[in-house]
């Protein structure tokens, strides 16, 4: 088997849903070593949210469950009881890093926040990840991933333009993708933790706001509008989204050569060549009355069609793609983007894997999700070392 | 200044536009030197022009944009179709441990600066290249920008009103593939610390996106079922939407998950017809949010953003105010938590500048200095780092190689 990049990490994820769980995952299909605590008997609301096969629900066969917990170990763990607690600092002695997503106090009002756990770790790193932070007044704060999106902006910062935006809401971007980018952050910031350990051999205490990750994303606009408190209105560009007889492509061609490019591709329409199509900032200004041009063309052709020949020019274009047309694009498959995984109750499924193909120590699959509570004897006897009555005894007394 | 996790980690930076720039922008606020390449004949095209740049820019070293994306980094200009050029490139990668590219696949060969060339040079070097569609496969040489990402991954098909249009959402995208790429560069700096083993990262930046709504493939897998738009719907949860408020164009989001939200949410709204069998449990919520939506509309829309969201929050219910751009920037909780800091730039005076997303208790991460002006650091790479005296510089200068 191949090395992996985060060999010997032992990682401990006591998190719920989307954030927590995704940087967790994001570390343990790289190598490390990750224990995932599930609260009995319920375990990981991620469990209850579907996709589920045939719609029927069942804590095994969470897709987003099965998805978000590749290759990691679970255990159930009944923290608010206090054999539960002190079995929890056994396993944070042991371990390089802490993940956790408790609103702000609690872990510190059982006793195991950054300070009591480091006080017997000093090697643990704790990444902590809230929706606000662990300070200002919003802390204590509900937020899903709604509530977030558009706290942050999100939903108002736009390619298309202002004016093509529908009456009525912004809109939130499907797929939850928000709360992946909490987690993704959080990974970012507790691997450059572990790096500065080998030099220190200290941990330390990292706060992740996923609000202030998701703000990070759009830094340019947010910068924008604190410094020019009333910006000129974005006319928005010439292209962008644009219909075709079986969906829609979306095409940027912003530099001139790629302006060139989409004017060949149209077979030199004479409009193309007028002096309000001279640069990018001109053609913005003259957008009313260029897209209708663009978009009466578009709709005449396929999106595949669009997308290979264009590119075949130097267009930068892109089809806007369903989930069915990407698990059947021969350049994700041929790259190994899809992996089969084996699960005992969900069956073998085909899941996305990582964007990132690294030579030495690719990504890859130990193991599928874990079943609730499917490595307590694993855990608890092979690594702390309890006996098999005392095992029996902590599932009868609630402690796992 | 104290010292950040990545202190002592030098990173040659060839990248451009937005995702590249982010995830070397990530690395330098956790205290990597980043050296970016640049050339006159090639200018980063965010320093001369962007989308939504509003304020128009005067010339090279004063985009706001590349500032916001290039913040702590330094610049070397090298005009690398010069062979000499080339040369010095390789000799910066000889002393860094990591290069990072976001060239067309093929350009960095055709260079003289594939993995290979620079492995020959640095044998434990780290090099990442982000392209549109990765560096493999039939469709390598195809090119893309953020929207094209969005489009292409499944996450533009479903944002947006189930009767509209998908959404290619913003630029946004190629800041969470230059995340992504983040991350992989710190797992392999991680592994080359134990090891002494470099390696090779070949990222496609329309994966990372469809890695960010993997969940959604899942579906599709078990089901054959291909998710669609839905507003701001939930699977699960009703109430789940976005609500009008008092005032111009002013919306407050609230979201239930379960029956004691959904309990705490009716006391504080007060109406009766909410105590409607319709709504008694999760599932016939769900069935008759549209109804759920007009009542809760009907309340909302007479109250601000702040009443609302105080008044929910006090008793757990998940609301919050939709924020723009001007309303981000007077936010209570940016302020308290300094996300946006005041940042002295050269030639564009003082500008508000947002901090790094992360809080390290021992190693914090923070901006060192303001974006590079163009070449401002030849002197510091070419002179201090590989000891060429003033003359040969001045000669690089003049042959147009630095440039």
């Amino acid at each position: 088997m191949a090395e992996t990049a985060l060999d010997g990490v032992k990682v401990l994820e006591c998190c719920q849903m989307i954030s927590g769980p995704y940087c967790g995952k994001l570390l343990a299909d790289l190598g490390a070593d990750v224990i995932k605590v599930e609260e009995p008997p319920a375990g990981d609301a991620a469990r209850t949210r579907g996709p589920f096969p045939g719609d029927a629900p069942h804590p095994e066969k969470s897709g987003l469950f099965l998805y978000l917990n590749t290759n990691k170990l679970g255990i159930t763990l009944n923290l608010g009881t206090a054999s539960g607690r002190q079995v929890f600092q056994r396993l944070a002695e042991q371990a390089d890093v802490l993940i956790e997503d408790r609103p702000p106090g609690e872990m510190a009002k059982i006793g195991l926040d950054y300070a009591s756990l480091s006080a017997i770790n000093p090697r643990l790193i704790v990444t902590s990840i809230t929706p606000f932070g662990q300070t200002g007044p919003y802390r204590d704060y509900k937020s899903y991933h709604l509530n977030l999106y558009h706290a942050s902006g999100h939903s108002s910062f736009f390619y298309v333009a202002p004016r093509d935006r529908q009456e009525g809401s912004l809109v939130v971007a499907g797929g939850e993708v928000g709360d992946y980018d909490g987690g993704l952050s959080a990974a970012v910031a507790t691997l450059a933790a572990l790096f500065a350990r080998l030099a220190t051999g200290q941990g330390q205490h990292i706060d992740i706001s996923k609000f202030e990750a998701l703000l990070s994303l759009e830094r340019v606009v947010v910068a924008r509008f604190a410094n020019t408190p009333d910006p000129p209105p974005w006319p928005g560009m010439v292209g962008g989204l644009m219909p075709c007889k079986d969906g829609h492509v979306v095409v940027t061609a912003v530099q001139s050569h790629q302006w060139q490019a989409l004017t060949e591709l149209m077979g030199n329409p004479a409009w193309a060549q007028d002096e309000k199509c001279r640069d990018e900032p001109t053609r913005a200004q003259h957008r009313d009355e260029l897209q209708p041009l663009l978009e009466e063309w578009s709709v005449q052709h396929d999106k595949d069609e669009l997308y290979h020949k264009g590119q075949a020019l130097g267009v930068p274009i892109g089809p806007v793609r369903t989930v069915a047309e990407i698990m059947h694009w021969p350049q994700a498959r041929q790259r190994g983007f899809f992996a089969h995984l084996d699960h005992p109750q969900a069956g073998r499924l085909e899941y996305p894997t990582a964007a990132y193909r690294m030579s030495e120590t690719p990504w890859r699959v130990e193991r599928a999700a874990p079943l609730l509570g499917e490595h307590n004897e694993q855990v608890y006897c092979g690594r702390l070392g309890y006996s098999p009555e005392q095992l029996a005894g902590m599932a009868a007394d609630g402690t796992i | 200044m104290t010292t950040g996790p990545l202190e002592g980690v030098r990173i040659l930076d060839f990248t451009w536009a937005w995702a590249g720039p982010h995830a070397t922008l990530l690395l330098s606020f956790l205290g990597a030197e980043v050296i970016k390449v640049e050339s006159r004949r090639r200018l980063d095209h965010t320093r001369l022009r962007s989308l939504m740049s509003g304020p128009t820019m005067t010339g090279p070293n004063h985009s706001v944009i590349f500032h916001d994306l290039n913040v702590g980094k330094l610049s070397l200009t090298l005009n690398l179709s010069q062979p000499k050029a080339v040369e010095i490139a390789r000799r910066v990668a000889q002393i860094s441990d990591v290069v990072t590219e976001n060239m067309r696949p093929g350009v960095m060969e055709r260079l003289g600066l594939s993995y290979d060339d620079l492995k020959a040079v640095k044998p434990d070097i780290i090099m990442l290249s982000s392209s549109a569609v990765g560096a493999t496969g039939p469709e390598r040489a195809y090119a893309g920008y953020a929207p094209t990402f969005a489009a292409m991954s499944g996450l533009a098909h479903i944002t947006g009103h189930a009767d509209g249009p998908p959404m290619p959402l913003s630029g946004a995208v190629d800041l969470r593939v230059g995340t992504t790429s983040a991350f992989a560069i710190l797992a392999a700096l991680y592994y080359r610390a134990r090891t002494g083993k470099g390696q090779y990262i070949d990222l496609s930046s329309t994966e990372a996106a469809s890695a960010l709504i993997g969940h959604t493939f899942m579906d599709y897998s078990m089901n054959s079922r291909v998710q669609t738009r839905m507003g701001n719907h939930d699977h699960m949860m009703a109430p789940h939407n976005s609500y009008r408020c008092l005032g111009e164009d002013k919306w407050v989001t609230i979201a239930v998950a379960c029956q004691e939200e959904w309990d705490a949410l009716r006391q504080v709204v007060g109406d009766s017809r909410l105590d409607d069998e319709r709504f008694a449990d999760a599932s016939s919520r769900w069935q008759n949010q549209e109804a759920l939506d007009h009542l809760i509309g009907e309340w909302t829309a007479s109250r601000s953003q702040e009443e609302i969201t105080q008044a929910l929050q006090k008793v757990g219910v998940a609301a919050m105010p939709l924020l723009d751009g001007q309303s981000l920037v007077r936010d209570a909780q940016l302020r308290e938590r300094g996300v946006l800091e005041p940042l002295q730039y050269p030639l564009i005076g003082e500008r508000l500048t947002l901090s790094p997303p992360w809080r390290l208790s021992r190693t914090p991460a923070q901006i060192r200095r303001p974006g590079p002006l163009l070449g401002e650091h030849n002197q510091y790479v070419l002179g201090e780092l590989l000891g060429m005296s003033s003359e040969e510089i001045e000669r690089l200068v003049a042959e147009e190689v630095v440039y």
